[in-house]
């Protein structure tokens, strides 16, 4: 039998493999990133429960405070400074769920809420802390290097020879002036699609395929959302010497994390079956939109809260036909 | 597409079924006392007509009822009434209500019987008054008066009979030792329904996790055009509603019943009865009952007697008391937990689970509901539970009805899901009751606001007719003052209609008033001066009302 605690355990088990290949090909800075984001997500979580006077163990063991405490950990840039981390994490538990009531009454993934806040707080830290891939290094920094460098210890001449954009970044703001095969030719892309970004997206997408046969989620969201995105870049941005192509698109970002463990994410979500359809679709469009015509290179964060928004008002219009009626009521009660 | 068609959600669990079939029906011995409830269905009261000290034969009526207010209820054994008394029925709250209690004589003696081979040829009313006569009520749980079900559907309009096998709760093994056993009996009690609705097909849907009764009733149907339809086992698709879309590809409307789509349901063990009532003349005294739990040392199934004390039979079946957690009536799903071992077994008593703390461990803490939607995709009903508990909890009644609240069969596979371990069934039972509680006092609500309108109403209408009254005066005396001719008074005043029923209110007060000084004359002589005053007032009036009436009497006839 599943049990809520135990549902969050293998959502976390799920984003394992995503992890090994983040730390197999960019280092240690997401290890030590989730690690230190559960701690501070659990810890604001204890704290804010004890003030508000509710059993502390009891919902602690839910393991929800270590699930966001380890998706902004794996969201959040490899190199980033601890300090913004922690911001991230406390803000996400503080902010966007115990403030709304806790477990299951918040509006907003509160992992995204603590990533918006810092994107747009610290921009040019969530856009330069990006690790660059260890095969491009000359010598890959070890744990205790790391740990420095986030820790804001290290040296800023060996913080920068380490870091830089991502993939998806690069390509968004060269492919103006340059055309795809010059863009491409930077070692970051690799000979596929963006090294090492293929085979974290391609690991969290086999951990999502593992919850989907769990029946941990379904298959509506990331279906939707996926086909969604494939479809705007199929619309809008077919031309590769003009806009970031397709592969990239699902392959390059956050976008498999986003569709398997960020959109998913039931509380936030919509409801019925269709209106996960509809959700998904949302976060793809509005992901392609911002990803194309904003100004940030990924925005997983933005397009899901801005989805979060619409949940109420999709749960109203998606309802399922209930046996023996002839069709499904809609809208508001009247 | 062909049967079995589909349900949507459904939940697979563990049946517990194997350890109450390991041997057959058993035949318990006759406890000390039966205590025969009045009322073991929906609808009325049986009348009881016996008395306490009367002796009844086995099968003799106890109670009386008539058609289509209730089913009557017959002596479970031949013995001695000691008591009508309010006794403990099985209700999940302990209620007590009226039971007749019986000391057997160890004889059991039959009543004499109305044997009837020939039974098929009976009319079709005497078939269902000898149905009601026999006290059949749905032995399925529900407990609806058979007859009456018959007649609702109202003959014609059935096409096809369902007869549900399908026992889809854990546990109980009632029907299915039932068919495997008496299949005849449940195939010829099936064949008087179907011809009584004159239906054009008839179907037996069973899960496919009762092979050997689904042998005995393929061999028990050759020949007789009777399909046996065997359903993956899927909690729960012995629901009404799900069996019907599983045999029929339909859906019964949310507002209707069956009969609007030509269907009509029995219980196998219904069909059974009804075949013993026709053909041997033998009314509803006893049902088979799965005794099981791992408090029991051997569970199985009983031919259980109605009135028999559930611990009896508890007992014979080897209960082990100190063990003993819960003690269920029905199934773990839909059943209810009894307040009282010593309740009786009544006609829907079809399953007793005596379980241990092993079996039945206290169900964690509820955690805080997610949304995952587990409990969606168990809906049977395609309802969004997790919205109805939302609104259920926040006691926003409303939309949990805009939802299809009511929709709800309280079957417990959202609740059996959740992962958060909350009890989601009885959230829609709280709010349905909160619901029809609300509905209760908006409709007397809804008549005190009525009553006060009315009463508004008439004592309006009595002021205007009042002051039209004295507007009629004034100006009766306006014109005799001016000294208008009678012609001009009779085309202007008004008729003589009117004045004649001024008359009569004159007359009316002067009356009154009367009265009310002689009781003034004997009672408060103080009162005595004002009323007399009053009743000059009125005598005045009435002259001048007759004197009125004379004028208009004149002016009109000359």
């Amino acid at each position: 039998m599943l049990t809520t605690g135990r549902i969050m355990q293998w959502v976390i088990a799920a984003t394992l493999p995503g992890l090994l290949a983040l730390t197999l090909f960019f280092g240690w800075g997401n290890l030590i990133n989730v690690v230190w984001c559960t701690l501070v997500a659990m810890g604001t979580e204890a704290l804010i429960l004890a003030l508000r006077k509710r059993p502390v163990t009891f919902f602690l063991s839910d393991g929800s405070a270590a699930l966001t405490g380890v998706l902004l950990g794996l969201a959040l840039p490899p190199l980033l400074p601890w300090w913004i981390s922690l911001i991230a994490a406390a803000s996400a538990i503080l902010l966007a769920k115990q403030l709304y009531g806790g477990l299951g009454s918040n509006l907003f993934n509160p992992a995204m809420v603590g990533y918006a806040l810092v994107l747009i707080s610290f921009p040019e830290a969530m856009t330069t802390n990006w690790a660059q891939p260890l095969a491009l290094l000359d010598e890959a920094p070890g744990l205790l290097d790391t740990l420095a460098i986030i820790a804001s210890l290290a040296e800023p001449a060996t913080i920068d020879g380490i870091t830089g954009a991502t993939p998806l970044d690069v390509y968004k703001h060269e492919i103006g002036s340059r055309l795809a095969s010059t863009v491409t030719a930077d070692p970051i892309f690799g000979d596929g699609i963006a090294r090492g970004w293929e085979w974290v997206n391609l690991a969290f997408l086999a951990g999502g395929l593992f919850l989907i046969r769990l029946k941990i989620i379904t298959w509506h969201i990331p279906a939707s959302f996926l086909g969604a995105l494939t479809l705007m870049t199929l619309l809008f941005g077919y031309d590769p010497d003009q806009s970031v192509p397709v592969q990239m698109h699902l392959f390059a970002g956050a976008t498999m994390l986003c569709a398997f463990f960020i959109a998913t994410d039931p509380v936030s979500a919509a409801t019925s079956n269709k209106g996960k359809l509809w959700y998904g679709a949302g976060i793809g469009i509005l992901l392609y939109i911002i990803r194309a015509w904003g100004s940030y290179p990924d925005a997983v964060a933005f397009a899901v809260l801005l989805m979060n928004f619409a949940v109420p008002f999709i749960d109203y219009y998606t309802r399922p036909r209930t046996y023996g009626h002839r069709k499904p009521e809609r809208g508001l009660p009247s | 597409m062909g049967r079995p068609f589909d349900f949507p959600g459904g939940i697979e669990l563990p049946d517990n079924k194997t350890q109450s079939l390991q041997s057959p029906i058993r035949q318990p011995s006759l406890p000390d006392h039966f205590a025969v409830p009045l009322l073991q269905h929906i609808g009325e009261h049986a009348r009881a007509c016996v008395q306490p000290g009367d002796t009844v034969l086995k099968g003799q009526r106890l109670a009386d009822s008539d058609r289509g207010a209730g089913v009557p209820v017959h002596a479970p054994t031949s013995g001695t009434v000691t008591a009508i008394e309010a006794r403990q029925v099985p209700h999940p709250s302990g209620l007590e209500d009226w039971c007749v209690r019986i000391e057997p004589d160890g004889r059991d003696q039959w009543t004499e019987l109305a044997d009837c081979p020939d039974y098929a040829e009976l009319p079709v009313e005497e078939q269902l008054s000898r149905i009601h006569a026999a006290g059949i009520a749905g032995l399925g749980g529900a407990g609806f008066p058979t007859d009456a079900k018959l007649v609702a559907g109202d003959g014609a309009r059935i096409r096809t009979l369902i007869l549900n096998g399908a026992e889809c709760e854990p546990y109980i093994t009632a029907d299915q030792s039932l068919m495997r056993e008496r299949p005849e009996a449940i195939i010829a009690g099936a064949r008087i329904i179907s011809s009584l609705l004159g239906a054009e097909e008839c179907l037996i849907g069973i899960e496919d996790n009762k092979p050997e009764a689904i042998k005995a009733l393929q061999e028990a149907t050759n020949g007789t055009g009777i399909e046996v339809v065997v359903v993956r086992t899927r909690y729960p698709s012995g629901g009404e509603k799900q069996l019907i879309q599983l045999l029929t590809g339909q859906e019964v409307p949310h507002d209707g019943i069956p009969a609007d789509i030509g269907v009509l349901c029995q219980n196998i063990a219904t069909a059974e009865s009804i075949y013993r009532a026709l053909r041997f003349g033998e009314p509803v005294i006893s049902r088979i009952t799965t005794l099981t739990g791992k408090a029991l040392e051997r569970p199985g199934n009983v031919e259980a007697r109605i009135g028999t004390p559930i611990i009896h039979l508890l007992n014979e079946a080897g209960l082990h008391e100190d063990n003993l957690k819960r003690l269920i009536m029905g199934g773990p799903m839909m059943g209810f937990d009894l307040p009282s071992i010593t309740a009786p077994v009544v006609k829907g008593t079809n399953c007793l689970i005596a379980g241990t703390a092993d079996e039945f461990p206290d169900s964690p803490i509820p955690q805080p509901c997610i949304r995952c939607g587990l409990c969606e995709q168990a809906c049977p009903m395609e309802l969004l539970p997790q919205q109805l508990y939302w609104f259920a909890r926040s006691g926003e009644y409303d939309k949990a009805e805009d939802f299809n609240l009511f929709d709800c069969i309280e079957c417990g596979a959202c609740s059996w899901v959740c992962p958060s371990s909350i009890p989601l069934v009885q959230y829609y039972q709280h709010a349905k009751g909160a619901i029809r509680e609300q509905r209760r006092e908006q409709e007397e609500a809804d008549r005190a606001r009525l009553r006060f309108e009315q009463r508004q109403a008439r004592l309006e209408k009595e002021k205007a007719e009042k002051e039209e009254r004295r507007q009629a005066r004034m100006e009766a005396r306006k014109h005799k003052a001016s000294g208008a001719t009678p012609e001009s008074a009779a085309s202007s005043g008004p008729d003589l209609e009117t004045l004649t029923r001024r008359r009569d209110d004159a007359r009316e007060k002067v009356d009154e008033a009367r009265a009310k000084l002689e009781e003034a004359r004997e009672t408060a002589p103080e009162a005595v001066t004002k009323l007399e005053r009053a009743l000059n007032k009125h005598q005045k009036r009435l002259d001048s009302a007759e004197q009125a009436l004379a004028n208009a009497h004149e002016s009109s006839t000359e």
